[in-house]
């Protein structure tokens, strides 16, 4: 396995160094450097960075990246991207400061840097993408319960511990919204911990307390994985809709199963999608990476750079039946 | 009076019945049949597993690598069963059986020829068996669409009102009383526990039932690996995570005693349903989640002094009674 990942990242490299032979072209090159080669989600990326790539024409985009989800690996990469003089260079990085001395040199070598999926400390790029931020969160969370709730109804959240930073952040974004989904009601929220069977008990005790319960939402993947079970056991299948954010792979089951509508999670293909075409409009001139900035991503919208040189994508992925099968197998 | 106090058991079967009435003031329906057989069903794995344990701490070891051993063997099933869908189930049953009684052996044997603490025996085991499914699994989880209907459906069949994996619970008790009573291996782990060098005068070998204790516990865990992983339809590197400490405590809940020597099979049974009761009854009667676990703790430490007390006072009585005796 580690000789063929050796042997995809070598070929990348040298394909990489024949462009450089070829004589200079008005292309852009863009460097997707990725944690680690042979990973689905990144090769999902790669493929929404090619699909922005077609769009935008006069493209090429570099997918490369140790075999090794380390740093140390990661700077080696980017010392050689360097040689190659590509024009930018986004990176899912494996550690946020151990690369930045070695992207501060590509960026006075007038290499346009940005981060996604896995950020860089501020100093170390022009500007990071997150794949969502914590409004998006807390709002898409409740409005994948309210889309199949029309007339309204009852829902309850299954979170991780009660002390779980992420969970409690997107709880307290998702309260703030429930106005604008009126007849929404939020009965509770409990915890399952992360471990399936207090989380599956939790699940169970919120169908005997809430009768008429129509949603649980629950925004961590033990939880969600849990509380599917528990309504697939108790013959709610249809009642209560299961919904929250998980992987693709581990609610496919719960989808076809009907016990959840739909779910949600970054991605990966429009997260490679936005990351090509920022650092496209970066290093083009056509974008300057500065607080306040919008930047154009194509057919996912627009960016706008806030505070710390930090950006959110989008509202999280919607996942129901229609797409779950042809995600299930990338992450 | 005294006679029912004296029996563990009663005083756990009357703890039970209290728990469940104050429940029922909070949430009545909590004491429908329909809601008992399903807290039943839900505590038949734990039950399972302090019986294992039990055999273990009768032994004066404990096995820390339960869990671990269980979600191994949980895992190996769920991977095989993603890989030959055609396997049948009793085979995968099987085989998670003997891994996990091999698992156990290993502990058993580490105990018994290198004459280890089995706590720390344990502990190492309990990390290897953690990494061990890591390393098969690569971090990556088995979920219910790549197991087959048959794989997650027997637990659940519903069978003369009982799902199948309560009947499983039933089997089990049922072999430990007879293993327990009438079985010689079973007095064995009596004797040993009460006092080793006796049990080496009776030609009882203390290494070699230590390791039977270990190996039956291993396959308990094994057993109860196949029924966790097809109950919530997942396996994954932490499943039952922490739950070596709940089997424990339904351990010592029941009156098995950490010292060794001292346990029966319903008091292990009844432990873990009162522990079973706690943990379904939480979630229904709407408690805060940073009070659920303050209560199941402080419900643990009650049980705990009141098996201390038990004790403690046998041992008291008779000497009062030596004393008066002398004196008379």
């Amino acid at each position: 396995m580690s000789l063929l990942k050796r042997l995809i990242a070598t070929t990348a490299l040298t394909a990489a160094m024949f462009t450089l032979a070829a004589p200079a072209q008005a292309q852009t090159r863009i460097a997707l450097v990725v944690k680690s080669l042979g990973n689905g989600f990144f090769e999902a990326a790669n493929a929404g960075a090619r699909e922005a790539a077609e769009e935008l024409g006069d493209v090429e985009i570099i997918y490369t990246g140790p075999t090794e989800p380390t740093a140390e690996a990661q700077i080696e990469v980017i010392n050689s991207l360097i040689a190659q003089q590509v024009d930018a260079i986004a990176i899912s990085a494996n550690d946020p400061d151990a690369l930045v001395p070695a992207l501060q040199r590509a960026m006075d070598r007038g290499i346009t840097v940005i981060s996604w999926d896995s950020g860089v400390a501020p100093e170390g790029r022009a500007m990071h993408l997150n794949p969502s931020s914590n409004e998006l969160i807390g709002n898409t969370i409740i409005r994948l319960a309210a889309d199949h709730l029309p007339d309204g109804g009852q829902v309850a959240i299954l979170s991780a511990t009660a002390t779980a930073t992420n969970q409690n952040i997107w709880i307290d974004e998702a309260r703030k919204v429930l106005p604008n989904y009126p007849g929404i009601e939020l009965v509770t929220v409990v915890y399952g911990d992360d471990l399936a069977d207090k989380s599956y008990r939790e699940a169970q005790g919120l169908m005997q307390t809430y009768p008429d319960l129509d949603a649980i939402i629950a925004p961590t993947t033990v939880g969600i994985v849990a509380a599917a079970q528990a309504v697939t056991d108790a013959g709610k299948i249809g009642e209560i809709n299961v919904t929250g954010l998980a992987l693709p792979s581990e609610m496919a089951g719960h989808v076809h199963s009907g016990a959840s509508q739909s779910f949600a999670i970054w991605n990966p293909i429009d997260l490679g999608y936005s990351a090509a075409y920022i650092a496209h409009a970066l290093a083009t001139g056509a974008a300057v990476a500065e607080p306040g900035a919008t930047i154009s991503i194509g057919r996912v919208g627009e960016i706008t750079i806030g505070e710390n040189g930090e950006a959110a994508m989008s509202d999280p992925f919607t996942y129901d039946a229609s797409n779950v099968d042809e995600f299930k197998s990338i992450f | 009076m005294s006679i029912v106090l004296k029996h563990r058991e009663m005083i756990l079967v009357a703890a039970i019945g209290l728990l469940l009435a104050l429940i029922s003031m909070r949430f009545p329906a909590f004491l429908e049949p329909r809601n008992l057989v399903r807290v039943f069903d839900d505590t038949s794995i734990l039950a399972m597993l302090a019986l294992g344990q039990m055999l273990v701490i009768l032994t004066r070891c404990i096995d820390l690598s339960m869990a671990a051993n269980l979600a191994l063997c949980g895992m190996v099933v769920a991977m095989l069963n993603a890989a030959f869908p055609g396997v049948p189930v009793p085979a995968l049953i099987a085989g998670g059986m003997v891994l996990g009684a091999s698992l156990g052996a290993l502990n058993g044997v580490l105990v018994w020829k290198l004459n280890m603490p089995s706590i720390v025996v344990t502990l190492g085991t309990m990390t290897i068996f953690r990494g061990s499914i890591f390393l098969l699994s690569g971090g990556q989880w088995v979920n219910a669409h790549q197991m087959d209907d048959a794989f997650k459906a027997l637990p659940r069949t519903v069978a003369l009102g009982l799902p199948v994996s309560s009947w499983i619970a039933v089997a089990v008790i049922g072999l430990f009383l007879i293993l327990m009573s009438r079985a010689p291996l079973g007095r064995a782990f009596y004797a040993v526990g009460v006092n080793p060098t006796a049990s080496v005068y009776a030609g009882i070998n203390v290494g070699r039932t230590r390791f039977f204790a270990f190996t039956v516990a291993g396959m308990v865990a094994g057993l109860a690996g196949y029924l966790w992983v097809a109950r919530y339809a997942v396996a994954y590197v932490d499943i039952a995570g922490g739950f070596e400490l709940q089997i424990i405590a339904a351990c010592v809940i029941g009156g098995v005693s950490i010292a060794g020597g001292i346990g029966t099979v319903p008091g292990a049974v009844l432990g873990a349903l009162f522990l079973g009761v706690v943990n379904n009854a939480l979630p229904v009667i709407n408690v805060s989640p940073f009070a659920q676990m303050a209560i199941s703790g402080a419900v643990i430490t009650v049980a705990v002094i009141f098996n201390a007390r038990n004790e403690r006072k046998k041992g008291r009585i008779i000497l009062k009674r030596a004393q008066g005796e002398g004196a008379a």
